[in-house]
């Protein structure tokens, strides 16, 4: 497993994609942030509506990590060289989930800085930023982010082409998104189940607890799970193609 | 060591292998032959493990390669048709998460050195694998099979591509991998595997249709029935001469005419050297013989001796 996390990583930065992903998402992020507190219309340390604008970024920016994930190693047949070395394929896919999901920390981290600022320059129309909603929404990025990236690297592993396989990630994150609006349109008791159903695979709805600062172990176990799901679900691509 | 029962391998409704049992020992060289589309490549995939079966099994050191995936991978070392490189790593960089991935236990550089060298690639190991010419990257894959040391080595059609000079190497490479290793190699040229193999396994439409030490079949298939003789002559008179030769079954012309010289293949029967028998008979006429050699068998005769050897026995 380490093998891989270490070429993926050692990958990110010698191709384009690292750089773009951080290129891009510090940079929409950096904008963001200060039209959202310093330069709004009435400034302030608020930044509940900074988190959701980049939880919709992270939508756009994190599929780039994941699209070339497995597509690439189908393409170039080096699947191969993976799949027959001493390694079961779970590590394999252990190890691409944990690279992308490193790169995305680095972002996080660096993202972070911003709240520094934030701190010092706190506008004086303003309270001081609530640090637990920071952390909460933090936590849900991690979290949400970490399904994000399993979703990505399960699409990889169903098509050789890594723009489809960006594409489909992106389209299936908004379907997801559609989805929590959907299940607010049934209303009444005749729906009941309906809405559980589409409630259970709203991964945005569980999304709240934490923007108000709030720790929700049920959502922080249901984000594990779709994780871990989506990872299994991999590993069970690769097996069932060896067969076919 | 490698031992392979009743193993069947469906795409779709067709088999690409269908009910295939050997065994290899250890130490022994093994030749895979057969056309494009046999089956070779599905079963050396099999065998290390890319691909499942629909049924039946192979064992490594009695490890089944199905059940305990990650024990028997250690130990092969495969090449695959196409080599299977990150075109983005230098040499240096790709054998080296080769190594990683092996998980070896040796001492990385060391280890990595002594490779570089048996291949000779040495002197690229810091050029960017894109930049490689096909012979090189050819090397770097063999480099990257033999990592880590395997019992034994799986090579997929390992001189496609490649000019005469860089064949002749990769042949000789093979040839001294042999002496510690267990090897099987596909192809679907007959002097390669007669080059280099101590045994010789034919594949035709997934079925095993010949499984012999190479100097047994050398010698069953009677190599040198056939001759191509050049000769200056009239050519039906010629032709009518050559036929009347005892033991001689059949005279194809063939090939253009050069001067008044035409080239002729003769086939013949038994083990008797008729060689100084067509010298004498076309010396009396005074017909000057130009050239004359032997045809090496082709794949195709092979394929046509056997199957008539097969159908003949049932």
């Amino acid at each position: 497993m380490f093998a891989i996390y270490k070429k993926e990583m050692r990958s990110y930065f010698t191709t384009a994609t690292g750089y773009i992903f951080l290129a891009v998402s510090l940079a929409v992020t950096g904008f963001v942030f200060s039209i959202s507190t310093f330069f709004n219309q009435s400034p302030t340390s608020d930044t509940s509506s900074y988190f959701s604008i980049i939880l919709f970024l992270m939508m756009v920016v994190l599929p780039i990590l994941t699209m070339r994930s497995f597509s690439e190693e189908r393409r170039t047949k080096t699947d191969q060289l993976l799949l027959t070395s001493p390694n079961s394929i779970f590590s394999l896919v252990l190890g691409k989930f944990f690279s992308a999901f490193t790169m995305y920390i680095i972002y996080l981290v660096l993202s972070s800085f911003n709240f520094i600022f934030l701190y010092i320059y706190t506008p004086e129309t303003s309270s001081p930023p609530n640090m637990a909603m920071i952390i909460g929404n933090y936590i849900a990025l991690i979290l949400l982010g970490m399904c994000f990236i399993a979703i990505g690297i399960f699409v990889s592993t169903l098509t050789e082409n890594m723009f489809a396989s960006a594409v489909i990630t992106v389209g299936a994150l908004f379907g997801l998104l559609i989805i929590n609006g959907i299940g607010n349109l049934f209303t009444g008791e005749a729906f009941y189940i309906v809405r559980v159903v589409i409630n259970w695979l709203s991964l945005f709805a569980r999304f709240d607890a934490f923007v108000y600062g709030y720790f929700d172990i049920g959502a922080l176990v249901y984000y594990l799970s779709i994780t871990g799901i989506f990872l299994f679900l991999s590993e069970r691509v690769f097996q069932a193609r060896r067969l076919s | 060591m490698i031992e392979i029962n009743n193993l069947v391998r469906k795409f779709g409704n067709k088999y690409a292998v269908d009910d295939i049992s050997f065994l290899i020992k250890t130490g022994e060289i093994v030749g895979f032959l057969g056309p494009n589309g046999a089956g070779k490549s599905t079963t050396m995939n099999m065998i290390t493990g890319y691909l499942s079966p629909t049924s039946g099994t192979v064992k490594v050191d009695n490890i089944d390669v199905f059940l305990e995936p990650t024990k028997a991978k250690k130990k092969i070392g495969f090449l695959p048709e196409q080599p299977p490189l990150y075109i983005d790593m230098t040499v240096w960089e790709y054998l080296s998460f080769v190594f990683d991935l092996k998980s070896c236990e040796f001492n990385k550089k060391a280890h990595l050195d002594e490779v570089c060298d048996l291949v000779k690639i040495a002197d690229v190991k810091n050029k960017l694998i894109r930049n490689l010419s096909k012979g090189y990257k050819q090397r770097v894959g063999i480099a990257s099979a033999i990592i880590g040391n395997p019992e034994i080595i799986i090579f997929d059609e390992p001189t496609v591509g490649l000019d005469p000079k860089q064949i002749i190497e990769v042949r000789n490479l093979l040839r001294s991998l042999g002496k510690d290793h267990t090897v099987i190699l596909s192809t679907h040229i007959l002097s390669e595997v007669q080059a280099i193999c101590d045994r010789i396994i034919i594949i035709n439409e997934g079925k095993i249709i010949a499984d012999e030490k190479t100097s047994h079949l050398n010698q069953t298939l009677g190599q040198n029935n056939r001759f191509r003789v050049k000769i200056a002559g009239p050519s039906r008179e010629v032709l009518n001469l050559l036929k009347g030769i005892h033991s001689v079954t059949r005279v194809t012309q063939d090939g253009a005419r050069d001067g008044d010289a035409f080239t002729y293949i003769i086939e013949y029967s038994g083990s008797v050297d008729i060689r100084k028998m067509i010298f004498t008979a076309l010396a009396s006429k005074g017909w000057p013989i130009l050239a004359m050699e032997g045809v090496e068998i082709t794949l195709e005769d092979l394929f046509i001796k056997l199957v008539d050897a097969k159908g003949g026995n049932k």
